[in-house]
Formats: C-alpha cells, structure tokens, sequence
C-alpha cells in the first residue's frame, strides 16, 4: 500500500497491509502533527505534494527496502490541513525477524523525508505561518 | 516547437513556498532551443540564485540539471522537501 490521502488516515490498515504469516515481525511509524505551545500556538500543518512523482518516489523507496531487507513495506501520507494531534503519516514494514521489521521502518521513514516531494506549512491560532525548510525567499520579479 | 526554430516552450510547475512567493502553480516560458531546468531557474525568479538543494523533475520523473529540454516538457522545480 503506498498512497497520499486527502482523508484522515487509519493506522491499523496500514499495518494490515503489511501482514505476512511469514513475518513474525512488524515495525510501525505513526508521525502526528506536534503541538508548539506558545503565544501563537500551532494549531495545524498544511501538507502539499507533487502528487505523481511523490506517489513514484514512495513506490520506489518500498520497492528498494523491501529488497534490501527483505520486508513488506506500506507507506501513507497525509496532505491537506492536518490538525494537532491528527496522523500525517502512517509506515509500517514486516518482515521475516524483528531486526529488519524495524531497519527497514526507519530507513523508510528517512528515505521520505529526506527525497519525497512533500512540503509542509505551519498554521499559528492566527493564521500565520511558514513553509516548513523551504529557501528564503527575496524580492522577485514574476514573468510576464 | 514554437514558431521559430531556435525556441522552445516549456510548462514551469511551483510548489509550496515558491508557488505562494510567485502567486501561481505554474508558469509558461518560451526559453532558447538546448535549454536545460538550470537555466529557466532566472526565468521563473530573476534576480535570486537557486536555493540550496533544488532538485528538478522533467514529465514527472527526476531529471538532472544538465538535462536538454525539448519543446512541451513539464518542469517542476522541487525546493527542499519537509514531508513526514
């Protein structure tokens, strides 16, 4: 299972998906949005995504892990607002022994962070907020 | 290819910070035959180097810098990601 989904997203499916009789191990991420308490409290993230190559680059990352650790690999993330407290993104990898389970959860989760085109923007009680990572950015002059 | 031979018309897709800097998701460029997505960055945002990290997809897959444009590509200028 590799998808990006509008809707609020259900772990056990995830980890359904990755069920094997021959894995006697599963690993799970659950990655929630994280409350910044504060004068202006983070109240949400907006997730965005360059859909077609993000949904390629996750197929990708499953189909290398799953060879590299010989595991079965799902992956989902959420876009849109997500709300404090709300579940952003669900990875859960089985495979045969606990050791794998778990190195190839973790290299996924990384692998995300670090090469899919997903982007997120912080949203204050007020409103405000900021892509999260993204260039500063100076006076522009837009073409034509 | 556009009317002259020695250009090309590419679409420009923007995402996140450098979509709402731009005000749009996408942007249309008519640039010189041989160009590549290093040098349509000036055209989208004159005047400010590439960030840091900015990665470039051409129809949808990942593409080099280098990579020679043909007329009707898409290119999508990926600035550093934060999904997760």
């Amino acid at each position: 299972m590799i998808a990006l989904s509008h809707a609020p997203l259900a772990v056990e499916r995830v980890v359904a998906a990755v069920a094997d009789p021959a894995h006697g191990g599963l690993g799970c991420f659950v990655g929630s949005t994280r409350a910044e308490p504060g004068p202006m409290p983070l109240v949400a993230l907006h997730y965005e995504a360059y859909e077609v190559l993000a949904r390629d680059e996750l197929r990708h990352i499953a189909e290398r892990l799953s060879r590299e650790h010989g595991a079965r690999i799902a992956i989902v993330h959420r876009l849109g607002r997500v709300a404090v407290g709300e579940v952003a993104v669900v990875v859960a990898a089985s495979a045969p022994h606990r050791a794998e389970a778990l190195a190839a959860c973790s290299a996924a989760v990384e692998a995300l962070k670090a090469d899919v085109p997903i982007w997120k923007r912080t949203i204050r009680a007020d409103g405000s907020g900021d892509w999260v990572g993204g260039p500063e950015m100076g006076a522009v002059t837009v073409p034509r | 290819m556009s009317m002259a031979d020695d250009t090309i018309d590419v679409r420009v897709l923007l995402f996140a910070g450098l979509r709402e800097h731009l005000g749009r998701g996408e942007i249309v460029v008519r640039t010189a035959n041989g160009s590549t997505p290093a040098t349509l960055w000036p055209l989208v945002m004159a005047g400010s180097p590439p960030p840091a990290g900015l990665r470039h997809a051409v129809n949808g897959s990942w593409a080099q810098a280098d990579h020679r444009l043909r007329d009707g590509d898409v290119v999508a200028m990926i600035t550093a990601v934060s999904g997760g």
